[in-house]
């Protein structure tokens, strides 16, 4: 095919490719998006992982190493699967602090930190290089491929000259619509859609070729699978190192990759978005890779031993005369080529536009960076790093011969860009990491990598001398770049990755926990790793009042353009509360700002360029503090309405607990007054009565006599009556006057037996007694205690109903306390009484009324309770059971 | 200070959404053993020419993780029972 016909192919390409993004960009600008948004495009763009070294370099890999090509798509899928763990927090981080690149994130988690910002734009830039170069290798190498196949009809194209043309017109194409604006978000529509478009072509393509294998040349997959098993691809041996190591790498490399995180991150327009993107991305690689094997094995047995295999999905079709085919299968290895350069360029540019340009355009003029117009600048580095990023890219070319395989090129930028993967993971999880940690890990890694893969990617002994492999540098044996520390034998990949990522992961962790981090890093750690929970901006430091607002929206103008800035101050005015373009400037306004700064420049140099308006950003450890006792005092404040709330209804409860007894009182009063009344009544009644008969005279004197008594008997009882009650209510006030003496309990029994002899003395009671057991010596009042046992007695035998009476007393003595136990051999006391038993004017039965007016037990209570004890009916003891228990020594009046 | 507890137990849709996440964080680790899988049989230098399976192997895997997480996106990337109810590592 004429070279001139496949230049006007790319060209009509590129064109299509211009008109597409153009047209989004319209769109967009009119802020018509719509599926333009959608999570398919998303995923499509996601598919700059699948470079030319995918499209070409999969098949060549397969041919070389058999189905190891698969682990480059495997770790990834293996990330997107997992999204749950890293990505989803990436991605909410880098929409939430307007994250501009991967050095951006490192950099503003570890404390807006440019140092960082540098070392990890370095890192990509030295990263990126080899793999832009392999772009443009296979960009050269399929028109080399086309053309050496077509009639010669011209001079054959210098490759060199194929390459400056493809370098320079990815330039332009990125610039155009790379930098045609400084977005809010730094997103760029029109470039993501003509890469998902890319996509399409580019998985088309393989797919085209692949099914043409399949069915075309071989007799379809059952053939296929028993011609691989035939070809030399099956004696490929797996070797776990590199299966588990490249794993491990391309996982890291899909998240690490500056090209990667641009679509990612930085491009995502909807968080939603990589719930699909979760499953679609994979079924992408998926696809890439199903067709890989077969063309691999069938290009070995069709084409010439000598033939590249990272070309066979071009040469395949042409030898078989599929010139179709073949231009189809060009436009994807060319799509892949110019996606991957585009996204690349733009995000290399940006990084090294915002912490590497800025930064010194700030130290160097800092008058100009306020006053000046600061967007020409931004879009000027921008520009310039793009072509500058093109340029080493073709100058590594060039440089390098394009000789090396390209799967090689392609894995030690992989390693390169897994060197940021413990400063990003240690960023994004764990709070101790700190600056000096990322910084010192970074460097490390990047060293170790440069000197055991990098630089030795060049051949030996054309950067490090052929000696320092052999002996090692100065002699030092164990610093040969191939066999650190003296391990040999491992893959120089495998060996590269291994000690650069352990001494860069060892470095990051020892010195992240043995420094401090400063006021704004420890903020900054906080917001990332809890991005989740807070919701919350933490504090800024931005002090308030010490910028104009003037000055501030001028700056703003420069940077974000004047509708852009305007529209920003004066819904932030609206916010305040005020009308007009210019808001006070509040801490928070500051914050708000900077970070829509940080979205247009990256957050160092937002923060950098706020300063020197506002003056020095000081978090101090006492804003942290404020921060922190803020939301202890939120969680303080509801702990003690808790308590609060907790102590209310604890007194409520306790009001209606008392409120309960107070009526239970009432009522107890009322019946105490009718009882009392009642009991009054009576004798008073027989008393009037016998009274006038008396006074009607006339009767014999011994009636008389006889009247007078029972007026006698019924006043004495009358007495008793009113003795008891004094007797009770002194008791009830705590008033009385209790005589403590040592006194032998023995003796006390004995004394109330006595006296309750006389109570229905005809009785004949059994005594049931312990004798040895009473022999304590108690302190109590004495008297009180008899006038107990006297009752408790004086009961059992009025009430006891057994025909052969019996009274057991027992006594026991247990730490400290006495217990003595009246037990009778009666009926008892029916269980529902048992409770009344010791109320006021409670009374059984009136069955053998001995002139109790039913205060015994009552006044029995009061004085076991004076006496520091208790009485209380003891059920289930064969008869009524009554068990009095006293303190062994009352020391002082119980209730005072 | 009593702290102001996240609640014990959840309603059962908020507990799906929950045991969701769960096998979402466990997928790759079951991807990952099953890729690693071929480790244990390949480096046997077995005389068998076993590529062909082991790719099928590998690609079947692969679709059947892409399958799973498929069926669980949607029900991941659904708002409802959210992060409100607490640090997501405290079930």
């Amino acid at each position: 095919m004429a070279f001139n016909l496949l230049v006007l192919a790319c060209l009509a390409y590129v064109i299509f490719l211009f008109l597409v993004a153009f047209w989004v960009e319209d769109r967009a600008a009119t802020g018509r998006t719509g599926w333009l948004r959608s999570p398919l495009v998303y995923t499509l763009s996601l598919s700059v992982y699948c470079t030319a070294w995918t499209f070409y370099g999969a098949v060549g890999y397969a041919a070389r190493s058999g189905l190891e090509f698969l682990t480059i798509y495997l770790g990834p899928t293996l990330v997107f699967v997992g999204w749950w763990w890293i990505l989803r927090k990436l991605v909410r981080i880098g929409r939430k602090h307007r994250i501009t690149s991967i050095a951006d994130l490192i950099s503003s988690r570890y404390g807006k930190s440019n140092l960082l910002g540098v070392i990890v734009t370095l890192i990509c830039v030295v990263a990126a290089t080899p793999y832009i170069a392999l772009q443009l290798q296979s960009v050269t190498l399929s028109f080399g491929a086309f053309v050496a196949t077509g009639p010669a009809d011209g001079p054959l194209p210098d490759s060199q000259a194929t390459g400056v043309w493809v370098a320079g017109g990815l330039a332009l194409f990125t610039i155009l619509f790379g930098t045609r604006n400084l977005d809010a978000n730094e997103q760029h529509p029109g470039v993501v859609t003509a890469i998902a478009v890319e996509a399409v072509v580019k998985l088309v393509a393989l797919l085209a070729v692949g099914i043409f294998v399949v069915w075309g040349l071989a007799g379809g997959p059952l053939d296929v699978i028993e011609r691989v098993n035939s070809s030399t691809i099956a004696d490929w041996d797996l070797m776990p190192s590199r299966w588990a190591g490249l794993m491990f790498l391309s996982a890291a490399a899909v998240i690490c990759l500056p090209r990667m995180f641009q679509v990612l991150v930085v491009e995502n327009s909807d968080e939603r978005h990589l719930a699909t993107a979760s499953w679609a991305f994979p079924l992408y690689l998926f696809a890439m890779s199903l067709f890989v094997v077969p063309i691999a094995v069938i290009g070995l047995e069709r084409l010439p031993a000598g033939a590249n295999p990272d070309l066979f999905v071009l040469t395949l079709p042409l030898s078989e005369g599929r010139e179709g085919l073949a231009m189809l299968a060009f436009l994807g290895g060319f799509s892949s080529a110019t996606s991957m350069v585009i996204v690349a360029a733009i995000a290399l540019a940006t990084m090294v536009s915002n912490h590497i340009v800025m930064p010194i355009v700030l130290a160097v003029l800092p008058k100009k960076a306020v006053a000046g117009d600061l967007r020409r600048i931004v879009l000027l580095a921008r520009r310039v790093s793009i072509g500058a990023v093109l340029g080493m890219g073709y100058a590594y070319y060039a440089l390098s011969g394009g000789s090396a395989a390209l799967a090689a090129i392609g894995l030690i930028s992989f390693v390169g860009a897994a060197q940021m993967l413990p400063a990003l993971l240690g960023g994004i999880f764990w709070r101790g990491a700190t600056r000096s940690g990322a910084a010192l890990g970074l460097s490390v890694g990047f060293a170790v990598w440069a000197y055991t893969l990098f630089l030795p990617s060049f051949g030996e002994g054309a950067v490090i001398p052929v000696h320092v492999f052999t002996e090692g540098p100065f002699g030092l044996d164990w610093m040969r770049p191939r066999a650190l520390f003296g391990v040999e034998g491992m893959d120089p990949l495998i060996h590269s990755a291994f000690w650069s990522l352990i001494l860069n992961a060892g470095a990051f962790f020892l010195v992240s926990v043995l420094s401090f981090p400063g006021p704004v890093e420890r903020v900054q750690g906080a917001a990332f790793v809890n991005i989740f929970d807070a919701e919350g901006a933490g504090p800024t430091g931005w002090s308030r009042g010490q910028a104009e607002p003037e000055a501030l929206l001028i700056m703003a103008q420069r940077i974000l353009g004047d509708d852009e800035a305007l529209r920003f101050f004066s819904k932030s005015a609206e916010k305040q509360g005020k009308a007009g373009f210019l808001p006070d400037p509040t801490p928070d306004f500051i914050a708000d700002l900077e970070r829509r700064l940080s979205g247009s420049v990256g957050a160092a140099t937002a923060h950098a360029m706020i300063s020197q308006l506002a003056g020095r950003a000081a978090v101090s450890v006492e804003d942290l503090m404020a921060v922190a006792s803020e939301s202890a005092q939120i969680m303080e404040y509801s702990a003690r309405l808790e308590a609060q709330q907790e102590e209310l209804s604890r007194t409520a409860r306790q009001l209606r607990e008392a409120n309960e007894k107070l009526t239970q009182l009432s009522v107890q009063k009322d019946a105490f007054l009718s009882q009392i009344s009642h009991e009054l009544r009576t004798p008073m009644t027989s008393i009037r009565a016998f009274s006038e008969i008396m006074m009607e005279g006339d009767m014999p004197p011994e009636m008389i006599a006889r009247q007078a008594r029972i007026i006698n008997e019924e006043a004495i009882r009358l007495t008793r009556l009113l003795d008891d009650l004094l007797d009770l209510s002194v008791l009830e006030n705590g008033t009385v006057q209790l005589n403590l003496e040592l006194a032998n309990l023995q003796g006390i029994i004995d004394r109330s037996l006595a006296s309750s002899s006389h109570t229905r003395p005809e009785r004949i009671f059994t005594i049931h007694r312990d004798l040895p057991s009473e022999g304590l010596y108690i302190r109590t009042d004495p008297d009180r205690l008899a006038q107990v046992f006297i009752n408790l007695i004086s009961n059992s035998r009025k009430y006891c109903d057994s025909a052969n009476p019996e009274l057991k007393i027992v006594v026991r003595h247990k730490g400290g306390r006495v217990t003595v136990d009246f037990i009778d051999n009666g009926s008892g006391i029916p269980k529902d009484k048992q409770a009344l038993i010791f109320e006021k004017f409670a009374r059984l039965t009136d069955q053998t009324r001995a002139g109790g007016a039913g205060l015994g037990l009552a006044i029995c209570r009061e004085i076991m309770a004076n006496l520091g004890g208790t009485i209380t009916y003891l059920p289930g003891q064969g008869g009524a059971a009554f068990r009095v228990t006293l303190p062994l020594r009352l020391e002082k009046p119980a209730l005072a | 200070m009593k702290r102001p507890r996240a609640p014990l137990f959840l309603p059962r849709r908020s507990y799906r959404a929950r045991r969701m996440r769960d096998a979402a964080r466990l997928l790759p680790v079951a991807g990952l053993f099953l890729f690693f899988l071929p480790m244990l049989w390949a480096p046997a230098t077995t005389e068998a020419r076993d590529t062909a399976p082991d790719g099928i192997y590998l690609f079947l895997v692969w679709a059947g993780l892409i399958v799973i997480a498929a069926l669980m996106a949607r029900g991941l990337s659904d708002p409802a029972g959210d992060e409100s109810l607490g640090p997501e590592d405290q079930d």
